[in-house]
């Protein structure tokens, strides 16, 4: 079974039917049990890093997520859901740094580029040895983000770019993260969900 | 590795059905919005917006169910504009599987219901349409509501401005000269309002020769939005897009069938 915290963070339904695709059961969750224990945990999001990690705090999510990783128990970040992994996200220069969940180190900061969000379709660097990227290896994935890590973290990196480069997915064990959204993906996303999901 | 410009098909939906002429050959029912959305996935489409274009509240609840129906098989971002008055009514969409709205009137009206989506969902859910046309004003440009036939009383490029300060994370550019014209889009407009905007720009109105696609995106837009031509099957989606490739713009090709 596939858990998605649900920590009101946006469309969850398109989510939950990819996803479904895979032929898993698929929940969308608040359930702290539930999502400690499913085979797959989904932290997906959208929105500001801060609100974002204060709501994922509010339902134990950042606990939970550092809990699965130290069982080794796959789980998977989109986007917000990726960013949150790393110590600490810029996100207003103005307010400081706000703490993210942290098993990633670094710091996720404002992509250089003229024009924000980065939004659309961008061609995803891979190399050799991806789980999630066989088959759709330099595909195309629909982004919408400002923010990115900039630099490697985990045993696998995907890389784009956009004013500058940036991770696009990470592969870290049970650990896994895409900056883009692979439910908002088409096919190539609904591959990788694939992917991933047979990993499980 | 290039940032793709986008191709939106834009479907004005009405009591869950597409209206507009539409003239699609190969669906056995050419006015449920969630086949349109299908067929247009199938041949590459980047986006797709929903323009809910209904009289009353009681026809928007029928559009909440065509969003979730859309969100449920095509697995492409869906933008869903039309009668969007509060942070509420863009909650309802979101969670129908809506991953970004599009305001218009309501953010002339009252401008603060653009930070109040913005601090609540984000900037990359808040799309401005503006629906604009030449006009005696400071930048030529001005902005209308009720389908262009009445002036807001708006200098377009001081709207933009303002917008993109209040945190909009996209805006969809509408010629309302241009629009249904077929005669290509307001080039000088997009210009204009590429020169004061931050955010991505859809480029949308008056999209007829495959040309005028080029045309748009020289012009600086990120992305081209057009319905008729797509509808009457002026243009296919694929063609618009092979043709931009040959041409040597960075376009999504891999899902083109």
């Amino acid at each position: 079974m596939i858990a998605i915290l649900d920590y009101g963070s946006g469309n969850l339904r398109s989510a939950e039917r990819a996803f479904a695709t895979s032929g898993h059961e698929v929940i969308v969750t608040v359930d702290r049990k539930i999502a400690l224990e499913a085979t797959g945990l989904v932290i997906p999001g959208v929105g500001a890093f801060a609100a974002c990690m204060s709501g994922l705090k509010s339902v134990g999510g950042d606990e939970i997520a550092r809990e699965r990783v130290a069982l080794g128990r796959p789980t998977l970040g989109i986007c917000i859901g990726m960013q949150i992994l790393f110590e600490s996200g810029l996100e207003h220069a103005e307010s400081g740094a706000h703490q993210g969940v942290g098993i990633w180190r670094g710091m996720v900061k404002k992509l250089d580029a003229p024009i924000l969000p980065h939004m659309g379709w961008n061609t995803v660097s891979t190399t050799p040895g991806s789980t999630i990227f066989a088959g759709v290896e330099n595909e195309s994935f629909y982004f919408v983000h400002s923010y990115a890590a900039t630099a490697p973290v985990g045993q696998y990196q995907a890389w784009s770019e956009y004013g500058e480069p940036f991770l696009a997915a990470v592969e870290d064990g049970a650990l896994t993260a895409t900056q883009f959204h692979p439910e908002k993906s088409g096919n190539a996303g609904l591959k990788l969900i694939s992917n991933w999901s047979k990993s499980l | 590795m290039t940032l793709a410009s986008r191709v939106i098909a834009c479907l004005d939906v009405t009591d869950g059905r597409v209206v507009k002429g539409v003239n699609f050959t190969d669906l056995v029912d050419a006015g449920d919005p969630v086949e349109m959305a299908k067929v247009y996935n199938l041949e590459g489409v980047d986006e797709l917006t929903f323009l809910d274009i209904s009289a009353s509240n009681m026809n928007r609840a029928t559009t909440l169910d065509v969003v979730a129906r859309t969100a449920e098989q095509v697995f492409i971002p869906l933008t869903v504009g039309g009668g969007i008055r509060s942070a509420a009514d863009v909650n309802n969409l979101l969670r129908a599987g809506a991953d970004k709205i599009s305001i218009n009137t309501a953010a002339i009206v009252r401008p603060e219901l653009i930070s109040e989506i913005v601090d609540r969902f984000g900037s990359q859910v808040l799309v401005l349409s503006v629906d604009a046309r030449r006009a005696n004003t400071p930048s030529g440009f001005e902005v209308t509501t009720h389908g262009g036939r009445e002036s807001a009383g708006l200098d377009a490029l001081a709207w933009v401005e303002k917008a993109c300060a209040l945190g909009i994370g996209e805006i969809l550019l509408n010629s309302m000269d241009a629009d249904g014209t077929r005669a290509g889009y307001d080039i000088g407009m997009i210009k204009a309002v590429r020169q004061v905007a931050n955010v991505p720009l859809i480029a949308s109105g008056g999209a007829g020769t495959l040309s005028d696609f080029a045309a748009a995106l020289d012009a600086g837009a990120d992305a081209l939005l057009a319905a008729s031509v797509f509808h009457f099957g002026i243009h296919r989606i694929g063609d618009v897009k092979r043709y931009l490739s040959q041409q040597g713009y960075s376009v999504r090709t891999s899902a083109l069938t």
